[in-house]
Order: C-alpha cells, then sequence, then structure tokens
C-alpha cells in the first residue's frame, strides 16, 4: 500500500532553529531517507505557510489569500509517499522520521488508489 | 487470512453456523478446527467468485496464508495442519480490533462485535447507544481496518508488548463496564463481564507467556468472585466491610490466586498482576477487620510507582487510611485533590466523606457527600451517596 506521511511541526520552533542545528536536522533527514531507501517514492520539504497562498474559486472568481485557513498548533512542513506492507510498517517508517522525535507529529494517510 | 476484512470475518462466522448445523448431524470431525477453516476458506472462494474479483485476490484467499510472516524459509506458504488455525485466527482478530490506530471505542465495539459475537443491538444496548450509532461506530472501524492497511496478524516480537498492552486495556475496559456500570439501571451487566473473562481466558490460552494475561484473568475472576455480594435486592451498591462474604464465590476466588501465583511465579511484574494481588487480599480475608491494609497500601503504592496516577493514589490513600486511621488518609486526599488531577471525579468527595465521616465530623462529610452526589450518574451510586448524607444530617 501507498501511504502519505505528511510532516507537522511548530513552524516557530522551527524558525527559532540556530543554522548549526538547522544542519544537524537536515543530517538526520539524510540519514533517515538512506535508511529508507525504495520505500521512499517521494518526499519534499515545504516553505513555511507564511509563504503559502490559499486559493478558492467563488462563482467563477478566483480568490486568492495570503497564509492557510487555519490557525493550528503545527503546521505541515513537508511530506514522504511510502510504499508500505501495511499500517503497522507505515508507522515504523514514520517513527523514524526526525521532526517526529523532536516533538513534532507525523500524519499517516493511506493513498486512496484508483 | 483474505486480507478482505468483511469477508474474513462473515466467512468465520458462516463456518461456524455450519458447524452448529452440521456437527449434530454428522458428528463433530476429527479436527475441528482444520474443518472450520477449510469451510471457511470455500466460503471465501465463493463469495469471491460470486463478486467477480480479479484473481490475484483469489489466490490470496486460495492458499489462505497464514500470515506474510509464517512462509517456511523458502518463500512457500505453511498451511497450517495441526488444527490450531482458528484459535490463531482468534487471536489476530484480537489484536486487529484492538489496534492502537482504531479509537478505544472502536476497538471495544469490534472486539465485542467480531469475538464475542454479540448482535450490534446488544452491543448498543450494553454502551447505551443507540443502534444506528453503534452501527455507524463498527462500519466506520471496518471501514479503516481496510483503509488504513491495518494489518490482520499477530505483531511481530518488537511491537507485541504494546499491542498486547493494547488488547487486555480493551478487555479490562470492557469488564469494568460490565462491573461497575457508568450511567444507568442494572449495576453488573453481566453478560459483558462474562465475555470479558471468557476472551481473557482465550488471551491466556493463546498466549501462555504472557504474565499480564494471566493477572489480569486473575483480577477478573477475583473481582467476579465478589459480584453476589456487591449489591443487595433492591440493586443497591454494598461498600466491601459490609458484603456478606459467605455470597462470594469460592471457586472463583481459588481459581483467580492460582492464576495470580502461576503469573507471578514469572517473576516479570505488572499493574494487572499487582492489581489481582490487590484484589486477592480481599477475597481471601475471612472478615473485613481480617483484610491487610498494610499490604494492600504497600501494593498500591507499588502500582503507583509503576503507573503513575491520581485514582491510583486515590486508592492509596484509602488503604492507609484502613492501615494507619482517617487522617492519614486524609491528609493524602488533601494532596491529591491540590494536585487538580481529579476535579470533577465523583469518587474524590465521596472518599473525602468516608473518611470525615468515620472521623465524625458529620457536617464536612455531609458537604462532601453532595458534592458526590452532584458528578455521580449511577443509579445505584447514587442511592448509597443519598443514604450516607442522610445518616449524616
Amino acid at each position: 500500500m501507498r501511504y502519505a506521511l505528511l510532516i507537522c511541526m511548530d513552524e516557530a520552533a522551527q524558525a527559532a532553529m540556530s543554522p548549526e542545528e538547522g544542519q544537524a536536522r537536515m543530517a538526520r533527514y539524510f540519514e533517515f531517507q538512506e535508511q529508507a531507501g525504495s520505500a521512499i517514492l517521494a518526499g519534499e520539504r515545504l516553505y513555511p505557510t507564511t509563504d503559502a497562498t490559499t486559493v478558492r474559486v467563488q462563482n467563477g472568481e478566483v480568490l486568492a489569500s495570503d497564509g492557510p485557513f487555519a490557525e493550528t498548533k503545527e503546521q505541515m512542513a513537508g511530506f514522504y509517499l511510502v510504499e508500505a506492507k501495511d499500517l503497522d510498517e507505515a508507522i515504523a517508517i514514520a517513527a523514524k522520521i526526525p521532526t517526529a522525535q523532536d516533538g513534532g507529529s507525523i500524519e499517516v494517510r493511506p493513498v486512496w488508489e484508483m | 487470512m483474505t486480507g478482505d476484512w468483511d469477508l474474513a470475518e462473515e466467512c468465520a462466522q458462516d463456518a461456524f453456523a455450519r458447524a452448529l448445523e452440521t456437527w449434530p448431524r454428522d458428528g463433530v470431525p476429527r479436527n475441528p478446527g482444520a474443518w472450520l477453516t477449510t469451510i471457511a476458506r470455500n466460503r471465501a472462494v465463493d463469495r469471491l467468485r460470486r463478486a467477480k474479483v480479479g484473481a490475484a485476490k483469489l489466490r490470496e484467499v486460495a492458499v489462505m496464508t497464514p500470515d506474510d510472516g509464517d512462509d517456511d524459509g523458502e518463500g512457500r506458504e505453511v498451511i497450517d495442519v495441526d488444527g490450531s488455525g482458528v484459535e490463531d485466527d482468534r487471536l489476530r482478530l484480537m489484536f486487529t480490533c484492538c489496534h492502537p490506530a482504531l479509537g478505544l471505542e472502536a476497538r471495544v465495539a469490534l472486539t465485542l462485535r467480531t469475538l464475542a459475537g454479540l448482535t450490534t443491538p446488544e452491543i448498543a444496548h450494553a454502551f447505551l447507544v443507540p443502534e444506528p450509532t453503534m452501527a455507524q461506530r463498527i462500519v466506520r472501524a471496518k471501514r479503516k481496518i481496510r483503509n488504513a492497511g491495518i494489518p490482520y496478524r499477530v505483531p511481530p516480537a518488537h511491537l507485541l508488548p504494546e499491542r498486547t498492552t493494547a488488547v487486555l486495556a480493551v478487555l479490562y475496559l470492557l469488564f469494568n463496564e460490565g462491573y461497575a456500570a457508568t450511567s444507568g439501571a442494572d449495576l453488573v451487566r453481566r453478560d459483558l463481564c462474562v465475555e470479558a473473562i471468557r476472551l481473557t481466558r482465550t488471551l491466556t490460552e493463546l498466549m501462555p507467556d504472557e504474565p499480564e494475561a494471566l493477572g489480569l484473568l486473575a483480577l477478573m475472576l477475583l473481582h467476579d468472585a465478589r459480584r453476589e455480594g456487591r449489591v443487595d435486592d433492591a440493586g443497591d451498591l454494598i461498600p466491601l466491610e459490609d458484603q456478606d462474604r459467605t455470597r462470594w464465590d469460592l471457586d472463583e476466588i481459588g481459581e483467580g490466586v492460582e492464576r495470580l501465583d502461576a503469573a507471578l511465579r514469572r517473576e516479570q511484574p505488572g499493574p494487572y498482576q499487582v492489581q489481582a494481588a490487590i484484589a486477592a487480599c480481599h477475597a481471601t480475608a475471612a472478615t473485613a477487620d481480617e483484610t491487610d491494609w498494610v499490604d494492600i497500601a504497600a501494593l498500591y503504592g507499588a502500582l503507583a510507582r509503576m503507573n503513575p496516577s491520581a485514582v491510583v493514589e486515590l486508592n492509596r490513600a484509602v488503604a492507609v487510611a484502613m492501615a494507619d486511621g482517617p487522617e492519614a488518609g486524609l491528609r493524602l486526599v488533601d494532596e491529591i485533590e491540590a494536585g487538580g488531577a481529579l476535579d470533577g471525579y465523583h469518587l474524590l468527595p465521596a472518599t473525602r466523606a468516608d473518611l470525615l465521616r468515620r472521623l465524625d465530623r458529620h457536617e464536612e462529610a455531609a458537604i462532601a457527600y453532595r458534592a458526590a452526589l452532584a458528578l455521580t450518574t449511577g443509579d445505584a451510586e447514587r442511592r448509597y451517596l443519598q443514604r450516607r448524607l442522610a445518616e449524616m444530617t
């Protein structure tokens, strides 16, 4: 099965990181990706929500506005698309994501296969 | 099994239904377990053919692999030949139904539906929710099992302790729901207790090396043994000290103590074993006065270290009050109250009230009984508190 692992974290905490801490985190991400190997089908880091634009269409009119709509404590900072045998395997991969180990959370969403 | 949850469940049920039809007529087959597995497999193949599903799925069912991890090392799937397949399926079902990715309510409902074979109306009645609500809950849980890929298998060794804890928690919740009905008329909903004990017994047979499963079984038996003495003819709760101990089930106490001893011999103590040991202290005391409260207080101390919780602390306060006097208990209750973790929990003011009553501080006790009443929903517990309140005023 394919699962999307949505990496959620407090952006403010991320912004407060020193460059060294940021680099150390990146190094752990590279290590994680190497270990996960071919289970990872895709994955990207995203710019924070302050750089996001929300798009809506109302009566045929495109409405673009700043940032995401919802005010939540954690924001999606990136994602992986992984191949796993079952939910337990997906959970095991999610648990190894550095952000999960640093107080963030991973939302494991099964992919709707057409 | 088949990888399709509904199908596996229905086919297993079909197989049992067939057994009930044919065994009385044709006699019990020499190997009932294998017979049931075969029937369930055939039924699954039938249904899938009818449903015109893909060949891959049919193949999957036809071999009816016990588990992806159970091959013989050469890539061949091992077909269960010793007839234990049905029992293995029950264990797998338990772990699937109690998977932590499902909400606790869903786990309990699924366990009753799938393992205890209760109907949806029966489960809805037991949990005092409307039938459509319960039906929805079960449908959603099954859909999540399928969509999220919750595995149908006994977890691998590194996940086993954590997942076993989740299974035990569901069984214990089931028992408690039956034993201390949180609302409504009957204080002991017997059928839930019976099912919880039956399922836990099965679990101890399937996982004989798990001392906490034995501990939980012992705990349930030791509580259940006291049920006849626990409520009076009007259905009111009788406090432990006033219970007629001749009404306790001595055989069940005996079995509980035996199971506890077997668990303790493994020397891997856990919270259920400690709670069973506490229950054993109560169940084996010939009279309330002979209860070993010093031991019980120490056991609650051990439990609080394993499982830090304000509820455990409250129980320890009660035991300390019995061992060292109500004032010592009251001091602990004050500490718990100051902590704030039990705000809104009816047993906190109820405990305070009972300790104040024993110190003959009637006015303060009455205030505490009123506070407890304001937080209590169970009918029998309310009547008990009202009776005590009347004694104080």
